[in-house]
């Protein structure tokens, strides 16, 4: 783990140095260029932030009115055998189908929790490492006008079970 | 699909909310969630900017091109039934890339450029039709398995809530991401081993 921990404190900067002096290398007027994507990069916040307002809204609600505390309560015996916090199983279940409403979970774990906590490691890694099932699977598939999705669906379970008990695992050792 | 999520989850909460007597707190909750995302979005807004600054820096020097160019032997592994220089081989190359780098707004074009260059290679193979290619599948599953190596989002949503070490999640994400596309990989080749 300390391999880890010491490989994410180097990665930023070896890459901003990498792609500035590549950049320079190349002839690139890097400091304009970079002022420009900076901006597309602020436009791009201003686009997501009605939805962060509204799904952020709708997990307030729902955690002002006691629901997240009955959903503990009542998810406790699978949480028991899975061995995950309670918080998990509906971040699990919303992220198959929004990656924004998950956002908003996930926010709302971080303020209640805390990032470095146990609970907070295992939701930023399992952001970082599954992507949203269903949508995807809509939106790709009606590009290809594509009704019969043959194996995609097991697949992309699988791989988003296995990085969701990687998730765990890691977090587990990162938390001590 | 959203539009169902969010108004059930407000539903449910008002109505819970009525049950137990709280409805004063969830005043407050609806108010005070609206601006917390206003300051995340300002501390979201330097990260964002910073890598989109970045990696316009990378487009421009042209290293996206070159690392598109490079994945051409995964892309021969992956998709090893897709002709040479046939334009699905691009867009899926455009979209691996952009994932890779977390360049949202670049993937999903591509993506489905991608699908719809897959479904007329379906044609050209004299397949039409609404079933899924297993190139497809693949695309889909790698797509889902998630490729991202730097979850920006994710660092910046952690140092707005006060995490000790926000970018302390990039090496166990790296490793996290590169177990569920392995096993991706894995259950593609699988599959794909009986051919259609």
């Amino acid at each position: 783990m300390e391999a880890l921990t010491h490989l994410s404190d180097i990665i930023i900067p070896i890459l901003i140095f990498y792609v500035v002096g590549y950049g320079m290398v190349s002839g690139v007027k890097v400091y304009e260029t970079f002022l420009k994507g900076a901006k597309d990069g602020l436009r791009v916040v201003v686009d997501i932030l009605p939805t962060l307002i509204g799904l952020m809204m709708a997990v307030g609600v729902l955690r002002a009115s006691g629901f997240f505390e009955l959903l503990g309560t009542l998810l406790q015996p699978l949480t028991n055998v899975l061995r995950v916090p309670s918080q998990i199983i509906p971040l699990l279940i919303v992220k198959m189908f929004s990656s924004s409403a998950a956002t908003g979970l996930v926010l709302d774990i971080f303020k209640n929790m805390g990032p470095d906590s146990y609970v907070g490691m295992i939701t930023s890694l399992l952001m970082s490492c599954t992507e949203t099932i269903f949508y995807t699977m809509s939106v790709y598939f009606l590009a290809a006008k594509v009704t019969k999705t043959r194996y995609t669906l097991t697949g992309a379970l699988l791989s988003t079970l296995v990085g969701t008990v990687m998730s765990i695992l890691l977090a587990a050792n990162i938390v001590k | 699909m959203l539009n169902f999520i969010w108004a059930f989850m407000i539903l449910l909460g008002v109505i819970y909310a009525a049950c137990t007597g709280r409805m004063s707190e969830v005043t407050n909750g609806a108010l005070d969630s609206a601006g917390e995302a206003i300051s995340l979005c300002i501390t979201m807004a330097g990260v964002m900017a910073l890598w989109m600054g970045l990696m316009e820096i990378a487009k421009e020097a042209g290293l996206i091109e070159k690392l598109t160019k490079a994945i051409t032997p995964f892309l021969n592994f992956m998709f090893p039934r897709i002709p040479k220089g046939h334009k699905a081989r691009e867009y899926i190359a455009t979209n691996i890339i952009a994932n890779v780098l977390g360049l949202g707004w670049a993937c999903t074009p591509a993506g489905l450029k991608a699908m719809e260059a897959l479904a007329e290679l379906e044609k050209e193979r004299g397949k039409p039709g609404q079933i899924a290619s297993n190139e497809m599948c693949t695309f889909l599953i790698l797509n889902i398995s998630s490729l991202q190596l730097i979850p920006v989002n994710m660092i910046a949503y952690r140092s707005q809530y006060g995490s000790a070490n926000p970018a302390g999640i990039i090496a166990p994400a790296i490793f996290a991401t590169l177990c569920s596309t392995i096993a991706a990989i894995v259950y593609c080749k699988i599959k794909d081993g009986g051919h259609r």
